[in-house]
């Protein structure tokens, strides 16, 4: 880092603004919150204060030259990549804009499966055609790994016209591929390399983590700054390397983002980029090590698995984020979707997610002890209280899709709704999701195959929420004429 | 000069106290403790701004809280006391030769300190041989305890603060695994008076009664707490508070008390119909 970390221009020109006291004749019209004072008593008069429109002392987002550009520049310089963006659309957006800056109508990329659903819809939208590398399943855990590099490189081998390679530095349970190499892989073959990072935020600011996407080389990286960073729900960075020309993806990223860029989220990025250049190291440090103990407490519980670094294979499993807590729970007889509704409903825990064998707790920059005491004594309560015999718990398989249009094509193509049952062998055009974690079990253009369907009926009966079809209750799917 | 304490019971409520001189201010891990000579109450013990204990009426919690249950199980020897750094508790305990062992957990290893030097009359019996004193998170401590405790007493602060764990779910389930089979866990209930307060107190009686066969509330008038009302829980995993009341054994102890008496014990379970009501809608 070379700039002054210690600046945050948005904030200051927020600040400066405030106390300036211009009237205001532009939108929004609620005009510092008196035009609602319901909404202004709810969120707070130093809030709703500075919901602003841009204007030439606040900068615009669009076309950033002053405070914001500066705020690129400092995020850019804080996270070692080339240039950074501001995000207001969420990491979704973020992915997205990658997915569209690398892809166009008719390229194929090469996407593990266990990708967001954003990566996808951002395939319907640009025509490009995924190549699904299958990652590795842990037999035990019931969860998919990272892609191991003789996938990826037989994928690039078998692909040699594809764009990009996409990886998920980590995955939502904190797995990592080996990303170096990967890089390395796609510029020998002249593809771009993207990571999704929308769970590894803080890879950038940590010490023993694993490593960061622009550290690693790689080409363009979305970083979920309201996930592990601290900032504003749908604020999110979009980093870019030396290898993709930065105006072009100023321009894609106009092409879907608003023109009214929230200054709530912005000044939120700027003060979180700030707080993690400064106290990062020292903040990972301490949540990691609440993880260490709240996984060592877990386990010492019984029958539960709080897993961690012992997991690392140094290739499906190349590195392991251990700031994240994940239990596996079939041993206590429970669904990971059981113990989660348990924490909720039973003591007022709210947990990242349940899936079928695993439960996640997310921690952060805001955690304290008490609360992971809590959360460890909650478990050996729904141990004590609710463990039964493990038979008859299917844990989550991965199921190989079998793609056979390109997901805009199935999207837009002519379509019939018909029951779940008749749809075996027939091409979906719709998603079907089972969230979180968000990751595909049908995505436009596949095939539905009775495995597929099995797993759908399992996950509904299990409590899972299922989304994406038109039809909510999934009781039928939309499937290609 | 003037100098007076106070403490706010509702945004729009408070209680002063007129202070002679504070005598202790420090701030541990945990909360701001402060410790103040004052004119009506005598010292008063505060931890992060809130009234904890007086010299004044601390006898009306200790007791009560002490001795309705010592009342009603025929032969505790094991007790546990959660939170208690004050040691009012650990003194009423001792009172009773039939009493082996009592474990003392509280959080904040200051709190024992401050009191040590400011409030004798309270922590005089903390150095008796039968009492263990652990500084540690209560939660964690009692999640590795199973079938050991007759009693477990659970003197809490207030459930916005750092005890907010000691009003939970999991953890008057892991008290129910560390009693015996016939064990009785006593616990600090709050005021049900001031709205924020009863819904508090109604979301920790859900939950204990969620969790005991048998779960009571009883109650005291103690001046310095929020409405001068308090209320305590008694959940028991077998003994009824008032039908397993042994008055004659209790009254031969000759244990000279200045609140508690049996006809009190009694008297104290029942209760006015707004608060029965109030119970009655959190209730299995």
């Amino acid at each position: 880092m070379k700039l002054d970390q210690s600046r945050a221009p948005i904030h200051e020109a927020l600040e400066r603004f405030r106390q300036m006291r211009v009237v205001p004749f532009d939108v929004p019209g609620h005009k510092r919150g008196r035009g609602n004072p319901e909404l202004t008593e709810f969120l707070g008069q130093r809030c709703i204060g500075v919901d602003v429109n841009s204007m030439k002392p606040l900068d615009n987002l669009c076309h950033p030259v002053s405070v914001i550009r500066e705020a690129e520049k400092l995020a850019a310089d804080a996270f070692g990549a080339q240039e950074a963006f501001l995000m207001v659309g969420g990491t979704t957006s973020a992915v997205q804009s990658m997915v569209l800056t690398a892809c166009k109508r008719g390229d194929e990329i090469i996407l593990p499966r266990n990708v967001h659903r954003s990566v996808i819809n951002a395939l319907v939208l640009c025509g490009a055609i995924p190549v699904y590398v299958n990652p590795e399943v842990d037999r035990q855990l019931g969860i998919s790994l990272g892609m191991k590099r003789e996938q990826v490189e037989k994928a690039i081998a078998e692909h040699p016209n594809a764009v990009a390679v996409l990886v998920n530095n980590p995955t939502y349970y904190g797995i990592c591929s080996d990303l170096r190499a990967i890089v390395e892989m796609a510029h020998r073959a002249g593809m771009l390399c993207l990571a999704d990072e929308a769970h590894g935020t803080h890879f950038y600011f940590g010490e023993g983590l694993p490593v960061a996407a622009m550290a690693a080389g790689a080409d363009m990286a979305a970083v979920s700054m309201h996930k592990s960073g601290g900032s504003l729900t749908q604020s999110s960075f979009l980093l870019i390397g030396p290898g993709v020309h930065a105006g072009h993806v100023r321009q894609i990223i106009n092409l879907t983002q608003t023109t009214s860029g929230s200054y709530l989220l912005m000044s939120s990025l700027d003060i979180s980029r700030r707080n993690l250049a400064l106290r990062g190291r020292q903040i990972f440090q301490q949540v990691r090590e609440m993880a260490e103990y709240a996984r060592s407490e877990i386990n010492a519980i019984g029958d539960y698995y709080a897993f961690g670094r012992e997991l690392i294979d140094h290739n499906a499993i190349f590195d392991f984020d251990s700031t994240k807590l994940s239990v596996h729970t079939l041993d206590i007889g429970l669904a990971g979707i059981e113990v989660y509704d348990a924490l909720r409903d039973d003591y007022d825990i709210q947990i990242e997610f349940g899936d079928l064998g695993n439960i996640l707790a997310y921690l952060s920059i805001g955690d304290r002890i008490q609360e992971i005491e809590r959360l460890v004594s909650a478990l050996a309560e729904i141990r004590r209280r609710f463990k039964k015999s493990p038979s008859g718990l299917l844990s989550q398989e991965y199921i190989e899709p079998i793609v056979s249009a390109s997901p805009q094509e199935a999207f837009y193509a002519e379509k019939e709704s018909l029951p779940l049952e008749q749809t075996e062998g027939r091409v979906c055009s719709e998603f079907v999701m089972c969230y979180p974690p968000g990751i595909p079990i049908l995505a436009p253009g596949e095939r539905i195959t009775d495995e597929i369907l099995q797993y759908i009926r399992y996950a509904r009966a299990k409590g899972c929420q299922l989304t994406g079809p038109e039809d909510p209750s999934i009781q039928s799917l939309n499937v290609l004429k | 000069m003037e100098l007076w304490f106070s403490e706010h019971h509702t945004p729009d409520v408070k209680l002063s106290l007129r202070v002679i001189r504070q005598l202790y201010s420090k701030q541990s891990d945990y909360q701001q403790i402060d410790i103040l000579d004052t004119a009506e109450f005598g010292r008063v013990l505060t931890l992060d701004g809130n009234i904890m204990l007086t010299e004044r009426d601390e006898f009306i919690y200790d007791e009560m809280i002490t001795h309705v249950p010592m009342a009603v199980h025929p032969g505790v020897r094991t007790v546990l006391v959660i939170g208690a750094g004050d040691g009012g508790v650990v003194r009423e305990l001792t009172r009773y030769n039939q009493v082996e062992r009592i474990d003392l957990v509280e959080m904040d290893e200051m709190v024992v300190d401050a009191c040590r030097q400011y409030l004798p009359t309270n922590a005089c019996r903390l150095g008796d041989p039968r009492v263990n004193l652990f500084y540690e998170n209560a939660l964690k401590y009692i999640r590795r305890c199973e079938n050991q405790y007759d009693l477990i007493i659970v003197d809490s602060n207030d459930p916005f603060g750092p005890s907010e764990g000691l009003f939970t779910r999991e953890f008057y389930g892991n008290c129910y695994k560390a009693l015996h089979e016939d064990g009785l866990m006593v616990n600090q209930q709050g005021s049900p008076f001031y709205t924020e307060d009863a819904n508090a107190m109604q979301r920790s009686h859900k939950r204990i009664a969620n969790t005991f066969p048998v779960s009571r509330v009883y109650q005291a008038h103690i001046p310095t707490y929020a409405a001068g009302y308090w209320l305590f829980g008694f959940a028991s995993k077998r003994y009824h508070p008032i039908d397993d009341l042994n008055a004659a054994r209790w009254n031969s102890l000759g244990l000279h008390t200045r609140y508690y008496t049996t006809r009190l014990h009694v008297g104290a379970f029942y209760l006015p119909a707004f608060l029965e009501e109030m119970l009655r809608e959190v209730e299995p």
